[in-house]
């Protein structure tokens, strides 16, 4: 298995993630693209504790997966209190910060 | 090593049209399950890396917590649970560009640094131990944070959602 595998199929992953986040505007998808995203970051993690042979990497993906749970449950939180008080979730309609 | 990399080659393969769906698609519900099939191949590819503690790590709050989470948000602010079209901006096409361009300097830095580099197939792996030696010796200070940014996160969670 080459590293390099694993970083591109990462690296594919990430950019598909950073197309969501562009193109969508429903908020909850926003948020699935985010977890892409740092699903990216977990692979290249692993891929380089492996090809390093220590443990560093594995422990910095089960951080970005706790941060990443905690950021979901936020996120979500967020858009629920957005939408009770908008009505809507999607995010073209959040322009109050406009002068 | 060719059983390896014909497994990677299925996988990768499962990820990336999942992957592709989570942002193409018309049905929130459809790109939750989608995203599921995205994780779980993450999952197998850390045991391909045998990093199975985070495999395991990745399926029971990946797949286990995160997707109920997601699954109640897409219920609770009503999103249509069938086909709905109003899920992409006005400008979802310069998502495109601004990917390919990413991908293609992502993909010329990598081709360029790593080559046909091989990973070690015979190297010492990681025991469950050595990274528990990691999390309670040397990075303890980030574990404690971590804990705290979980209840932070939890109890602000909870003041978000509350009806009062």
């Amino acid at each position: 298995m080459l590293v390099n595998q694993f970083l591109f199929l990462a690296a594919l992953l990430f950019c598909i993630g950073v197309y969501g986040v562009i193109a969508r505007k429903n908020a909850v998808l926003v948020l699935m693209s985010i977890e892409l995203i740092l699903n990216a970051v977990n692979l290249n993690f692993v891929a380089f504790a492996l090809r390093n042979g220590n443990a560093d990497g594995h422990t910095f993906a089960l951080y970005i997966i706790a941060i990443a749970a905690a950021e979901v449950g936020v996120g979500l939180g967020l858009v629920l209190l957005i939408f009770r008080n908008r009505r809507t979730i999607s995010l073209d309609d959040l322009s109050g910060m406009k002068g | 090593m060719v059983a390896q990399n014909i497994g990677f080659a299925i996988i990768a393969a499962m990820m990336i049209v999942g992957a592709l769906r989570v942002v193409t698609t018309s049905n929130v519900v459809h790109a939750a399950l989608w995203l599921v099939v995205v994780l779980a191949g993450a999952a197998a590819q850390y045991i391909l890396l045998a990093a199975e503690f985070v495999a395991v790590t990745q399926v029971l709050v990946y797949i286990g917590a995160v997707m109920v989470l997601f699954l109640f948000g897409t219920m609770l602010t009503r999103s249509r649970i069938g086909r709905d079209s109003g899920l992409n901006n006005s400008y979802a096409k310069l998502g495109i560009p601004v990917a390919v361009v990413l991908f293609a300097a992502m993909a010329l830095a990598l081709s360029e640094s790593f080559g046909t580099e091989k990973l070690p197939s015979d190297g010492s792996l990681v025991t469950t131990q050595q990274i528990s030696d990691q999390i309670f010796g040397p990075y303890l200070l980030p574990f404690w944070a971590l804990s705290f940014v979980l209840l932070v996160a939890v109890i602000g969670a909870i003041v978000l959602a509350r009806k009062d």
